[in-house]
């Protein structure tokens, strides 16, 4: 009979070897109101971490913690650590760089008032790529990643503006890819889109994943099933229950909120 | 329940009842009570104008505007009034157009909410409310007395410059605004500066409606006497006709609003058709330099993208 070793410790839930994005006691709050409440949690690279949640839970408000886009909002109050690749995001100079790392792309698509490829030629120029050849192969990479190119390709010259919601969300999504960014925060990027674009993109994210880390803030609980390899419940900006994807949508969860959530019978 | 009847009677979509009777009424009331005053307002316009060409007619020529004012104003033409009014509006837009714009930007694209701002912002629209007689003290006081100016062209336009420089500000600020703010962020959550979102996204879109601002204020520049009264604008004054830079701005001019004020008070047996004449040409003057201006917008319009 042979003794079996001791299963390796597996480490508490915010320590992994090098975590992606790792975040420790954030806590935001607007002007006196508190709306994330020291939250702890990591992402690993290359993983897609879905969040789901009610409205008003924080989702939004912690991406846009993660990029530092809080610092235009004159009345937010952040605490605690966020770092990505190990680097704190709080105390960084330079935050274009940092933003230029996360692609972000918001819940209704903006096209920005210029044409197709301007729109996904922005920002490479605003970080200083001028040669026509290199911004041309790099506005048709981003728009076939977004499953747009064979849509556009023939009028990359007009407005993106005028693309229809679901086009120009992808828009959104290439432009999000055009600084080419090592993380991905998609904030319910589905609810101005048909199920069908919605699926075709979610066969894109599926493919990007190898790229990049990427985090689904989703309203459909569903589509963090079907996309995400964790899952994290916010509500009220606090976690409630973060596990694998797997056990959170199975009565394996351990709060029973989630299990009412992820079941629709929540409140 | 007979399986045939309808579930409401069909009829009812072709017959008029008291309630779409009143509706129609009142959605008639109402589209002739908002015609009728844009009637209200076209028709003194057309009539007023009118009413000067015609007045103006007889004394109207090319050599009316080339040639200065003769026999105690009696005779002769406007020039010195009218290159006047050019280089006080001119000028003046020159001075208040660039810096009202450029703080416009600051204090909508970049200023923090706090309270200085919001002191700066509160005293923007109460100035924009200051009458113009206020300003032209003023301009007294600072540039023609303390910043001894003395009274010149330059102390005339940069008090008209102070007084048309809040309206410039607000104004923009509302056009720059009217700029979705979901754009800006779209644009800083790619990495690009703050700098970068007003060249790219904010101005162009907004440009038009600035012009809009700017544009409205040559009018007022061009017709205000109270300003220029104390601060460079005189009586009377001979200069070199059909000389475009007849006028330095340390000179005193003479201006259009001013001369229609003092024909029309001081100068007794004056020609009926000069203060009409003077009043064309005012508006005249008004409109070529608005036209420039509004060609430019439209111009910009068409390059507007949503």
């Amino acid at each position: 009979m042979t003794i079996l070793p001791p299963e390796p410790v597996r480490p508490p839930s915010s320590e992994s070897a090098s975590p992606k994005i790792l975040i420790e006691d954030l806590r935001l709050s607007y002007g006196p109101k508190e709306v994330i409440h020291g939250i702890s949690f990591y992402i690993e690279p290359n993983e897609i971490l879905g969040i789901i949640g009610p409205a008003q839970s924080g989702k939004t408000s912690l991406l846009r913690c993660i990029n530092r886009t809080i610092d235009f909002t004159a009345s937010a109050k952040v605490s605690g650590i966020i770092k990505v690749d190990g680097m704190d995001v709080r105390q960084m100079r330079n935050v274009y760089e940092l933003r230029r790392k996360i692609g972000m792309v918001a819940p209704l698509p903006v096209g920005l008032p210029l044409s197709i490829y301007e729109n996904v030629a922005f920002a490479p120029r605003t970080s200083g790529m001028r040669k026509k050849s290199d911004l041309d192969g790099l506005v048709e990479k981003c728009l076939r990643q977004a499953a747009l190119w064979d849509e556009v390709k023939d009028r990359l010259d007009s407005l993106g503006t005028k693309l229809s919601g679901g086009q120009q969300q992808r828009l959104t999504i290439a432009r999000a890819l055009s600084h080419q960014p090592e993380i991905l925060c998609l904030d319910e990027f589905s609810i101005a889109i048909d199920p069908v674009t919605t699926m075709r993109i979610e066969e894109v994210l599926r493919e990007l994943k190898q790229d990049m880390t990427i985090i689904l803030v989703t309203n459909l609980v569903q589509q963090a099933r079907r996309l995400a390899a964790r899952t994290l419940f916010l509500w009220n900006g606090e976690i409630i229950e973060l596990d694998t994807t797997e056990v959170m949508f199975s009565d394996k969860a351990k709060d029973k909120r989630t299990n009412d959530y992820v079941n629709g019978i929540f409140g | 329940m007979p399986m045939n009847a309808p579930a409401s009677n069909p009829a009812d979509l072709f017959t008029e009842t008291a309630f779409t009777r009143k509706k129609r009424r009142t959605e008639m009331l109402a589209q002739g009570l908002f015609g009728t005053m844009t009637l209200a307002m076209v028709i003194p316009l057309a009539l007023i104008l009118g009413y000067l060409a015609y007045k103006a007619a007889p004394l109207l020529s090319w050599d009316f505007l080339t040639t200065n004012p003769t026999h105690g104003m009696r005779k002769g033409g406007i020039w010195s009034a009218l290159l006047g009014t050019i280089y006080l509006v001119v000028l003046s837009l020159c001075i208040s157009a660039p810096i009202g714009v450029l703080a416009a930007v600051y204090l909508n694209e970049y200023a923090k909410d706090n309270w200085f701002n919001r002191i700066v912002n509160l005293a923007v629209v109460n100035l924009a409310g200051v009458p113009s007689i206020v300003h032209a003290l003023f301009g007294l006081g600072a540039f023609v007395l303390f910043a001894r100016l003395d009274r010149s062209i330059l102390a005339a336009s940069l008090t008209l410059a102070i007084m048309t420089l809040p309206v410039i500000i607000a104004s923009t600020k509302e056009a720059l605004a009217s700029v979705p703010v979901s754009f800006r962020e779209a644009c800083w959550n790619v990495g690009a500066t703050r700098w970068q979102t007003i060249q790219a996204i904010v101005l162009p879109n907004s440009i038009s409606g600035i012009l809009t601002g700017v544009i409205l204020q040559v009018s007022r520049t061009a017709g205000e006497t109270a300003p220029i009264m104390f601060t460079g604008a005189v009586f009377y004054r001979n200069i070199p006709e059909g000389n475009l830079f007849a006028y330095g701005i340390k000179d005193q001019c003479m201006a259009l609003s001013m001369h229609l004020y003092t024909v029309t008070t001081q100068v007794t047996n004056a020609p009926e058709a000069l203060p009409y004449a003077i009043a064309v040409t005012l508006l005249g003057t008004v409109l070529l330099i608005n036209a420039t201006a509004i060609v430019f917008r439209v111009w910009l319009r068409t390059r507007k993208k949503w």
